[in-house]
């Protein structure tokens, strides 16, 4: 089902957005709300929102390859995006990836074996203040989780997937 | 002494529009359409000394009056990008002091004639850009956004529009590439924004912490705003503690303020006591300035730190203690740089990937003093041959870093 049939009222504020002659501004929001339904982008939504934007699929995957917060394949249903950059780095950030890591017996990049996190380090997020942190980027959007240790993260993953359990 | 900008931390409730009201809140933009011309407040703007807080420093009313008046319609930008490593200051203006922010989009827009504004913000902001969007509602409930404000002819729209995860998308070009659906790559200038922009339209575009100034100005008038701050850097100035300190965080204070005064009254001092190394006051883009007590006592203003040789940019101020080594500093640089080079150019994109392997080899400890000689080389050759600033910046540290304290990268 397209973009514009299953979101009609979305897909219209997004492209009211825009001047009407320049309706591929609404590529970058549009991904958006095709990542929510898989939490990654299919070759078929892009295709659809190639059409719905008079453009090639090819300039469509253009922006998915180019930032960083769009996927083009499966991962965790949780994506932990632990900023490692250099004033979080100062706090402590690289030690406590180390430790997360040893705790969830995943490398950085691997998704734990249960599907349901991905251990990403990403650059910096704004919170250089409050290191060790990370963002949790899911089907719908982002948390960001500040101040953080390894208990609180463990915790933090144990509830995710209680919750994910329940949902079930 | 009361907040300028990080007035929610007088106000608390602040991001609610009925206590912004009452906190003045809103009269400004009201007096700036139905009392002022277009010029009137550029001139306001030029006579407050106000500058750039995304990093260049350069007049807010000069660039706003570069606009090319027989192109229409025009648009203006808030760079909302931030990303910066180091840099937390618009997050905050926009998660406490919403429509303060959103009524400075509102008065640049009438003071460049822009009939649509777009707030660009980093796709790690989507809470703030979904709450933007809510604010932005109640401003068109109220009155204050859409057709025909205030009785006028001057109608105005804001939308935010979401990155996706691209620090070359705080470069303004990039920004506008991105808007238009567009993978975020720097145009070749000229022609600059002022002329061609969004849509090849005249566009302004200011950071969040510059345009959450113009109410405060608007209201209070030009001298109030020169009263503070320096003959140069008139006004106060958000800075982002970060790195070794005891109590990193945002410290709203007049252009001018010393180092010292930054990070051992406001900040606390350095964690364990240790004395302060080195200092990289525009984040990672910084060049490193040595310290020593008579550095501390520098005021930090775009003039003065200059005499330090280096910018003071976004004012993301970075503290590194003598425990840290400056090559364990700018592996983390290069590798950013190398990530966030958005390959366009050839001096960025070969530049940075040759940089990340010598800081490698150098960093793993295989190095010779050649290695950091063919580094140092490699960075310098890059300076002055970037499509965009991103290019230049990741060489700043290393050219400094390597110069300043060669004690941390020769072989004794």
């Amino acid at each position: 089902m397209s973009l514009a049939n299953k979101y009609p009222k979305e897909v219209k504020q997004i492209l009211a957005k825009y001047p009407p002659e320049y309706k591929r501004s609404a590529v970058m929001p549009l991904l958006y709300l095709a990542q929510r339904e898989e939490s990654y982008i299919t070759k078929d939504a892009m295709q659809d929102i190639a059409e719905t934007l008079e453009i090639s699929i090819t300039d469509v995957g253009a922006i998915v390859g180019f930032y960083t917060l769009y996927h083009d394949k499966k991962e965790g249903k949780y994506r932990m995006q632990v900023c490692t950059d250099l004033p979080c780095a100062l706090r402590g950030a690289d030690q406590f990836m180390e430790s997360l890591c040893a705790n969830l017996g995943i490398k950085v990049g691997e998704t734990t074996a249960d599907g349901l996190v991905t251990l990403e380090a990403v650059t910096c997020l704004a919170a250089c203040d409050k290191a060790p942190m990370f963002q949790i980027q899911m089907a719908n959007g982002l948390e960001y989780h500040e101040n953080m240790t390894v208990d609180k993260t463990m915790e933090l993953i144990a509830t995710l997937k209680r919750s994910g359990v329940e949902a079930e | 002494m009361s907040y300028i900008l990080l007035r929610h931390r007088d106000i608390p409730d602040i991001s609610n529009l009925n206590v912004y009201k009452k906190n003045g809140g809103l009269e400004a933009f009201k007096k700036t359409v139905t009392k002022m011309k277009p010029n009137e407040v550029t001139d306001l703007v030029k006579a407050s000394g106000l500058r750039g807080r995304g990093g260049a420093g350069f007049p807010t009313g000069m660039k706003w009056s570069f606009i090319d008046s027989k192109s229409w319609p025009h648009y203006v930008v808030a760079n909302a990008d931030e990303s910066e490593p180091g840099t937390f200051k618009d997050r905050e203006i926009m998660e406490g002091n919403p429509f303060q922010f959103l009524e400075g989009v509102a008065i640049a827009s009438y003071a460049v004639g822009a009939k649509a504004a777009y707030v660009y913000l980093r796709g790690e902001f989507w809470q703030i850009a979904k709450s933007l969007d809510e604010k932005i509602a109640e401003m068109e409930d109220a009155g204050y956004l859409g057709e025909k404000l205030f009785g006028t002819d001057y109608s105005l729209r804001i939308y935010t529009h979401l990155g996706a995860g691209a620090y070359i998308c705080g470069e303004e070009s990039a920004m506008l590439e991105s808007i238009e659906g567009k993978r975020g790559q720097p145009r070749i200038r000229p022609p600059f924004p002022a002329v061609k922009g969004l849509y090849n339209k005249p566009t302004v575009i200011n950071n969040v912490e510059t345009l959450t100034n113009l109410p405060m100005i608007l209201a209070n008038g030009a001298d109030w705003y020169k009263s503070m701050g320096t003959p140069d850097s008139a006004g106060v100035k958000i800075f982002s503690l970060s790195g070794r300190v005891r109590k990193p965080g945002n410290y709203e204070l007049p252009f001018g303020t010393t180092f010292r005064q930054l990070i051992y009254e406001h900040g606390g001092g350095v964690q364990d006591g240790r004395p302060v190394k080195a200092i990289m006051p525009a984040g990672a883009s910084s060049s490193f300035i040595v310290v020593d007590d008579k550095v501390l006592d520098t005021p930090m203003d775009y003039v003065t730190v200059r005499t330090l040789g280096a910018d003071l940019g976004s004012a993301s101020v970075i503290v590194i203690d003598d425990t840290v080594s400056i090559e364990w500093i700018i592996n983390k640089t290069i590798h950013f740089f190398k990530y966030e080079s958005c390959g366009k150019c050839t001096p960025c994109r070969e530049g940075t990937y040759w940089m990340m392997h010598l800081i490698d080899r150098v960093h793993e400890g295989n190095r010779s003093d050649a290695d950091v000689d063919l580094l140092l080389n490699v960075a310098k050759q890059m300076q002055n041959k970037c499509l965009c600033p991103l290019g230049e910046f990741s060489t700043m540290a290393v050219v400094t870093g390597i110069e300043r304290f060669p004690q941390d990268f020769r072989k004794a």
